[in-house]
C-alpha cells in the first residue's frame, strides 16, 4: 500500500495521470459514440423487450401480475427500472420461492445474463426507472478510496458493519455481507434500494460517491484484502475477539498449566 | 453483620488427622488419614540415561529460544514494515508482524517449556509438608497490644482534652474539601447547552455526502439521506460537538402512510427530518428499513417507527426521536423552520 | 528473589561475622544486601516455602503474568501514542485513510500499526493480554469461589481480588477508548448517555467528565492519565498486597492423605516453583506473542476515526463489559416524567443492576460465614459438590452473567444463527430471571447426586466393571473396596448442622424475643444444610456394619 502512495508522489506521476486522463477520455468517446448509433437500432431493442416479456410471463407474472402491476404476493414493478431487475435476478434473489420469508437471500442466478437483460428491458419498458449502470460508473478508475471509506461509515456501516461484513435488522432481517458482491450489483443496490435497504439516488449520493464507496468496499472486504495483524476473526469486532481470547488464549494457557502442574510419570516398580 | 457465633461443639469436626509418617489402616477408624504416601521415584531418578535425555531436551529448548531471538532480530532488520505475505490458513497478513510475533513467541515459550521440563523431570519431586500457624495472635500478645494502645492513648491525653480532639476531627474533615473544590473547573455547568442545536429558522439542510443544499426532488420515497445545517465545517474546531446534536436523517414517506398528524404537519410533502441521535444513549441511529419505515439503533436495538412520529416500538429508548420542522425556501431548497423543540439525544434529569 | 539463588551454594559452612569476607562473590553481595535490607530473614521464611500442585492454582498466575506483560507493552506504547484530540489530516502509509480528518490519538495509533516496526505486534499483545487478563481473573475468582477458598482467613484477599477484577474492567475500558476510533467512541457515547441518566447530578457529571458537551476535546487526555497512571497504580498496589497475603496465609490445598488444615503439602519455592512459576511466565508470554502474531485484535484502521454522527452495526464493548451491554440492550425503555424532571429508568436500572451483580458475588463470603457462624480458619478446599448451596449460587450467578453477555451480542447471534434479534432480546429478558433459578435447582440436584455417589463408593466400593454369576444364577457386579487414601479423601469434608432458634425462654424464665435477623439466619442455614441440601457422609459405624455384614459385592 505504501508503494502506491509513494508512486503518487513520484515526479512522473503527473505525466501518468495525464496519460490516464487522455485514455479515459478516449475510452469514454469510444463507448458513447456507438451508443447513439444503437439507439437507432429500434427493432433490435423491441425484439429484446418481446423476449423479456415471454420470460416474464413464465417466471415472474404469477407473483408480480401479468403486466407487472403487482399482486398480494409481489410488489408492482412499474418504474423500478432495469437496474432493480438486474440486481434482483442476477444475484439470484428473484425468482423467490416464497413471499413469506423475512428476507430473500442471495443465491445462484436462475437466468443467464442475456435473459436477465431481456427481462430488464421489458420491465424498463413498463415505466421509467434507473438504468443498469456502466463499467465507468462502478469501476475503480478515478475513485477516492479514503473518501469512499468516510461515505461508507456515514451511509452504509450502520447496517453492513465497518468493512461490509453484514449485520442484523429487526425480526430476522439482515444486511448481507458484501464480500464477493460484484461492483455492478453494489451500485444497483445503492441506486434501487432492494427489499428493506433504503435507496441512495444520485441526489442523495452522487455517482462519484457511489464509485468511491465501491472502491472502498473492494479494498477492505475482498479476497485479496490484507489483514495486517493476522486472522481477521470475521471482522466482527469485540465479540469474536472475546471468544478467541477465551477459547484459544485462556484455553491454551490452561492447557499449559495442566502440563506444568501434572505429576511426572513415576518409574514402574516391577 | 451479626456477631452470631456458632458454639464450637456445634461445628463439624474434621477427620482424624495425621501427617508426616505413614500410618497403617486403623482398626478403629477406617477413614483415618494414612499420612503422606511414600515418595516414588521417577524414571529420571533411577535411570541416568533418562536423566541425560531430559537434560538434552531442556538444553535443546533453551537453544531453540536463542535461535528464535536471533530470528527476531533478523526479521526486524530485514523485513520491510509494509510487506505482506500469504500464509495458509491465515490469509494475507503483514510479514513483519507475523515473523516478529512467532519468533518472540517461540523464544519465550521455549524458555518456559525448558524450565518447566527441568523442574518436572530433574529437580527433586519429594513432597513435603509445611506447618501452618494461626493468623490470629495469641491472647497474651493481644492483651499486650491492647495495653500498649490504652497506654499510648492515655499519654496522648486525647480522651481528656476534648477540645483538641473535636477541633482536630473538624480540621481533618474539612481539609479534603479543597481537593473537591479544585475539581470544579473540569467542565462548565450544563446551563441550557443540551437544549439547543445548530439548527435555526432558515438554515438550509446540507447533504452530508455531496455537501450541497437539497431540493425536495432529491429525496425520493424509500431513500435515506443525512443532512447537517449549512455553515458547519468539519475542519473547524467545535464541529464534533455541533454535529453530535445536529445530525439529521431525512426520509420520504407517502403522506397517506404517515400516521402521526404532527409528523405530517412538520414534514414537507412527506419528507420528514428526524434527529439521527438515539434518545436512549446517543448512538447515531440510522438503520432505516424502507419497507417498514422502522429505524433501528445498531447499539441497543431501540426501534422507532418513522411513519408514526418516530415512537419507540422496541428496545430500551424511553421516548420518540425529536423531529425537525422543515419547509422549502424561496429558491426551492429544503430549510429548517426552527430548532428542535425538545432536547436531542439521551434523556437527562432536567429534561422534563 | 533473584538474590536468593546465590545463597544456597554449599560453601557457606564458615562461621558468622567476620568470616563473611572470604565468601564467594555471590554470597558477599547477598551479605551486603542483608546488612542493609535484612533479606536473610525474609528468605528464611520464604525461600523454601511449600506450594501445592494443581493446575487450577495457576489461574492466578495467568493473571499476574498478563498484568506484567500489559505493563511492559503499555510502557512501550506510551512512547509512540499521542493522547490528543486535535484534528489532523492523515498522510501516513495506510492508503484507505489518506486525507481523512482524524484526531492525533487515532493517527498515532495508525502510525504505531503501520509505520513503527513491531508496533502492531506490541499493540496486539497489549490488547490480547488485556482480554486474557480479565478472563483469567474471572476464572480464577470462580475457582476460589467454588472451592470455598474465600473462607477465613482469606476474605480480605477475596475482596482485593474482586477489586482487581473491577479495576481491570475499567482500565480495559479506558484503554480501548484511547485510539478514538469509531467503535470505542460509540462506547464513550454510551457511557456519556449512562452518566446523563443518573438522577439529579447526571448532567453535571457529564459536563465535568467531558469538559463540556460531548465529545469535547478533553476525554482522551483524561482517560489516558486514568488508564496509564491512576488505575494501574492502584492495581499494582493491590496485586502486591494480594501476593503478600497469599504468601502469608500459605496456599490452600485439596483434601488428601497427609493433607490437613494445619499443614500445606507440596514442593518448595526454590527450586521447583522458581522454575515452574518462572517458566510459566515465559509460557504465558509465549502464548500471547503467538496469538498476537496470528490474530488481529481491534483493527482500528478498518473501524475509522470517531465521528459522533457515524456508527457501525456490531457495536460491542470488549467482552468484560459485554454483560453490562447486555443489561442495557434488553432493558425496556422506561422513562418517568414528573415535576419537570425525567427519571431515565431505561438506562439507570441496568447501570444499577450492573453494580449489584458484581457486588452480590463480592459480599458472598460474608453472607456464608454469617450463616454458618463458623469463625475457624479453613485451609482445606471444598469439592464443589460438598457445598451444594454455594455451588448452586455460583452457577446461578454465572448463568445470569452469561445470559447478559449473550444479550450484549444479540445482533451477532441473530445474523450467525439466523435468528430474530427481537426474539433473542425476549429470550434474554426472560432468561435473566428464569435462567439463574433453573441453574440453581439443577446444580444443587447434580451436587447431591454426586454426594450420593461418593457415599456409595465409600460404603460399597468402586464399581469394577466385572460381572460375576452367583451359584444360584444371580448376576452381580464386583465392587472393589477403596484404599484408605480414597476413603479418607472422600470423607474428609465437613458437614454443618442447620442452625436452630435458641431456647425462647432463658434460664430465669424470661421470654426472649427472636430478632428477624436471627430468624433469617436460621432459615438460610436450613436451606444450606438441611436434609434437602446435603447427603450425610458415611460414618465409621455405617461402614463397619456394611463391610462386616456381607462382604463386598
Amino acid at each position: 500500500m505504501k508503494k502506491l502512495s509513494a508512486r503518487r508522489r513520484h515526479p512522473l506521476a503527473a505525466l501518468v495521470v495525464l496519460l490516464l486522463a487522455l485514455a479515459c477520455t478516449g475510452g469514454l468517446y469510444a463507448v458513447l459514440a456507438p451508443a447513439s448509433k444503437a439507439q437507432a437500432d429500434e427493432t433490435a431493442q423491441s425484439l429484446t423487450i418481446e423476449e423479456g416479456k415471454k420470460l416474464y410471463a413464465v417466471g415472474c407474472a404469477s407473483c408480480h401480475g401479468t403486466g407487472g402491476q403487482g399482486t398480494s404476493d409481489g410488489p408492482s414493478l412499474v418504474g423500478v427500472g432495469a437496474a432493480a431487475v438486474d440486481f434482483q435476478v442476477a444475484t439470484g434473489r428473484m425468482p423467490a420461492a416464497t413471499s413469506q420469508a423475512a428476507q430473500l437471500p442471495k443465491k445462484k442466478a436462475v437466468y443467464t445474463q442475456a435473459e436477465i437483460d431481456q427481462l430488464a428491458a421489458y420491465i424498463a419498458s413498463l415505466g421509467a426507472g434507473p438504468a443498469v449502470p456502466t463499467e465507468e460508473q462502478y469501476g475503480p478508475e478515478g475513485a477516492d478510496i479514503a473518501k469512499g471509506g468516510e461515505l461508507f461509515r456515514n451511509n452504509c456501516a450502520q447496517c453492513h458493519n465497518f468493512t461490509g461484513k453484514g449485520g442484523a435488522l429487526t425480526h430476522g432481517k439482515y444486511a448481507p455481507d458484501l464480500e464477493g458482491v460484484a461492483p455492478k450489483h453494489i451500485y444497483q443496490a445503492m441506486l434501487t434500494g432492494p427489499q428493506n435497504m433504503p435507496s441512495f439516488p444520485d441526489g442523495s449520493l452522487s455517482e462519484q460517491n457511489k464509485k468511491d464507496i465501491i472502491a472502498y468496499v473492494k479494498t477492505v472486504n475482498g479476497e485479496e484484502t490484507v489483514s495486517p495483524g493476522g486472522l481477521s476473526l470475521g471482522g466482527l469486532g469485540p465479540v469474536s475477539e472475546g471468544l478467541f481470547a477465551w477459547i484459544f488464549g485462556l484455553g491454551g494457557m490452561i492447557a499449559v498449566a495442566v502440563w506444568v502442574a501434572a505429576r511426572t510419570a513415576k518409574a514402574r516398580k516391577s | 453483620m451479626s456477631t452470631q457465633e456458632t458454639p464450637e461443639e456445634k461445628l463439624p469436626a474434621g477427620q482424624d488427622t495425621a501427617h508426616g509418617a505413614v500410618r497403617v489402616a486403623d482398626e478403629k477408624n477406617p477413614f483415618a488419614d494414612p499420612g503422606l504416601p511414600p515418595h516414588e521415584p521417577r524414571i529420571q531418578d533411577i535411570d541416568e540415561r533418562a536423566a541425560k535425555r531430559s537434560e538434552r531436551t531442556v538444553a535443546l529448548l533453551f537453544t531453540l529460544s536463542m535461535l528464535a531471538t536471533v530470528g527476531f532480530i533478523a526479521s526486524f532488520v530485514t523485513i520491510p514494515v509494509d510487506k505482506s505475505v500469504y500464509i495458509f490458513p491465515i490469509g494475507h497478513i503483514n510479514a513483519l508482524n507475523f515473523a516478529l510475533g512467532m519468533t518472540l513467541g517461540i523464544a519465550l515459550f521455549t524458555i518456559g517449556a525448558g524450565a518447566v521440563h527441568w523442574a518436572r523431570t530433574l529437580m527433586s519431586d519429594q513432597e513435603t509438608a509445611d506447618e501452618r500457624h494461626p493468623v490470629a495472635a495469641s491472647p497474651e500478645v493481644r492483651e499486650k497490644v491492647m495495653e500498649d494502645f490504652r497506654q499510648g492513648a492515655k499519654e496522648s491525653v486525647i480522651g481528656r482534652r476534648k477540645l483538641i480532639r473535636n477541633t482536630m476531627f473538624g480540621a481533618l474533615a474539612l481539609v479534603p474539601l479543597s481537593g473537591v473544590v479544585l475539581l470544579r473547573d473540569l467542565g462548565p455547568l450544563p446551563g441550557t447547552k443540551l437544549r439547543h442545536t445548530a439548527w435555526q429558522k432558515g438554515k438550509l439542510l446540507v447533504n452530508m455526502n455531496t455537501n450541497e443544499p437539497m431540493r425536495p426532488s432529491d429525496i425520493i420515497v424509500g431513500s435515506l439521506t443525512f443532512a447537517q445545517p449549512e455553515g458547519l465545517d468539519p475542519h473547524e474546531h467545535g464541529y464534533m460537538n455541533e454535529i453530535a446534536k445536529a445530525a439529521l436523517m431525512l426520509v420520504r414517506i407517502q403522506p397517506e402512510n404517515i400516521k402521526d398528524k404532527r409528523e405530517l404537519e412538520w414534514s414537507h410533502e412527506g419528507i420528514v427530518a428526524y434527529s439521527k441521535i438515539c434518545t436512549h444513549v446517543g448512538c447515531p441511529i440510522s438503520l432505516y428499513e424502507q419497507q417498514t419505515h422502522h429505524a433501528l439503533c445498531p447499539c441497543h436495538q431501540s426501534t422507532f417507527d418513522l411513519s408514526d412520529g418516530a415512537r419507540v416500538i422496541f428496545g430500551p429508548a424511553g421516548h420518540a426521536l425529536p423531529q425537525l420542522r422543515i419547509g422549502v425556501n424561496d429558491e426551492g431548497y429544503l430549510e429548517a423552520l426552527g430548532d428542535f423543540e425538545e432536547p436531542v439525544g439521551p434523556s437527562f434529569w432536567e429534561r422534563g | 528473589m533473584s538474590t536468593t539463588t546465590s545463597t544456597t551454594s554449599p560453601s557457606g559452612a564458615e562461621g558468622p561475622g567476620r568470616s563473611r569476607g572470604k565468601a564467594p562473590a555471590g554470597e558477599r553481595v547477598a551479605d551486603w544486601a542483608d546488612g542493609r535490607l535484612g533479606i536473610y530473614s525474609l528468605a528464611k521464611a520464604n525461600m523454601r516455602k511449600i506450594f501445592p500442585d494443581h493446575w487450577s492454582f495457576m489461574l492466578g498466575e495467568v493473571c499476574l503474568y498478563s498484568f506484567i506483560i500489559i505493563i511492559l507493552t503499555g510502557v512501550y506504547l506510551t512512547l509512540f501514542f499521542h493522547p490528543s484530540m486535535n484534528e489532523v489530516v492523515y498522510h501516513g502509509s495506510y492508503v484507505p485513510m489518506q486525507g481523512q480528518l482524524m484526531s492525533e490519538a487515532y493517527k498515532s495509533t495508525l502510525d504505531i500499526s503501520f509505520d513503527v516496526r513491531g508496533g502492531l505486534l506490541i499493540r496486539q499483545l497489549h490488547h490480547w493480554a488485556a482480554l486474557i487478563f480479565v478472563a483469567g481473573m474471572f476464572v480464577h475468582m470462580m475457582r476460589v469461589f467454588f472451592t470455598g477458598a474465600f473462607r477465613k482467613p482469606r476474605e480480605v484477599n477475596w475482596l482485593f481480588g474482586f477489586l482487581l477484577l473491577v479495576l481491570g474492567m475499567f482500565t480495559g475500558f479506558t484503554g480501548y477508548s484511547l485510539p478514538d476510533d469509531l467503535l470505542s467512541g460509540t462506547g464513550i457515547r454510551f457511557t456519556q448517555g449512562a452518566v446523563l441518566s443518573v438522577p439529579i447530578v447526571g448532567t453535571y457529571l457529564s459536563m465535568f467528565i467531558f469538559g463540556g458537551e460531548f465529545p469535547g476535546d478533553d476525554f482522551i487526555a483524561r482517560f489516558y492519565s486514568i488508564h496509564i497512571l491512576l488505575l494501574p497504580g492502584i492495581m499494582l498496589g493491590l496485586v502486591v498486597a494480594h501476593l503478600i497475603l497469599v504468601f502469608y496465609h500459605k496456599h490452600t490445598q485439596f483434601a488428601g492423605p497427609g493433607k490437613t488444615n494445619k499443614n500445606v503439602v507440596g514442593m518448595p519455592l526454590l527450586p521447583v516453583y522458581m522454575a515452574k512459576a518462572g517458566g510459566f511466565f515465559f509460557l504465558v508470554f509465549g502464548v500471547l506473542a503467538i496469538v498476537s502474531a496470528v490474530a488481529t485484535i481491534n483493527p482500528i484502521w478498518n473501524i475509522g476515526p470517531y465521528r459522533p454522527d457515524m456508527v457501525s452495526t456490531g457495536a460491542q464493548p470488549d467482552w468484560y463489559m459485554g454483560f453490562s451491554e447486555g443489561l442495557v440492550r434488553v432493558m425496556p425503555g422506561w422513562e418517568i416524567n414528573f415535576w419537570g424532571h425525567t427519571l431515565v429508568l431505561g438506562v439507570f436500572i441496568p447501570l444499577t443492576v450492573f453494580g449489584l451483580v458484581l457486588v452480590s458475588i463480592a459480599v458472598y463470603p460474608f453472607i456464608e460465614s454469617w450463616v454458618t457462624g463458623d469463625k475457624r480458619e479453613h485451609h482445606i478446599l471444598d469439592r464443589p459438590r460438598n457445598a451444594p448451596t454455594r455451588t448452586a449460587f455460583g452457577v446461578a450467578w454465572i448463568t445470569l452473567y452469561f445470559i447478559s453477555l449473550i444479550g450484549g451480542g444479540n445482533d451477532l447471534w441473530a445474523t450467525h444463527f439466523d435468528l430474530s434479534i427481537n426474539a433473542i432480546t425476549w429470550f434474554v429478558r426472560i432468561g435473566f430471571f428464569v435462567g439463574p433459578v433453573v441453574a440453581f435447582i439443577v446444580t444443587k440436584r447434580i451436587c447431591l447426586g454426586l454426594q450420593r455417589r461418593d457415599r456409595d463408593k465409600v460404603l460399597h466400593g468402586r464399581e469394577s466393571g466385572i460381572i460375576k454369576r452367583l451359584p444360584h444364577g444371580e448376576f452381580i457386579e464386583v465392587h472393589e473396596p477403596l484404599s484408605q487414601e480414597q476413603l479418607h479423601t472422600l470423607t474428609a469434608h465437613e458437614q454443618y448442622q442447620p442452625a436452630e432458634i435458641g431456647p425462647l425462654v432463658d434460664e430465669n424464665g424470661v421470654e426472649r424475643k427472636v430478632k428477624p435477623l436471627e430468624k433469617l439466619r436460621v432459615k438460610l442455614s436450613k436451606g444450606y444444610y438441611g436434609e434437602e441440601s446435603q447427603i450425610p457422609k458415611p460414618t465409621v459405624e455405617e461402614y463397619k456394619e456394611i463391610t462386616s455384614g456381607h462382604g463386598h459385592h
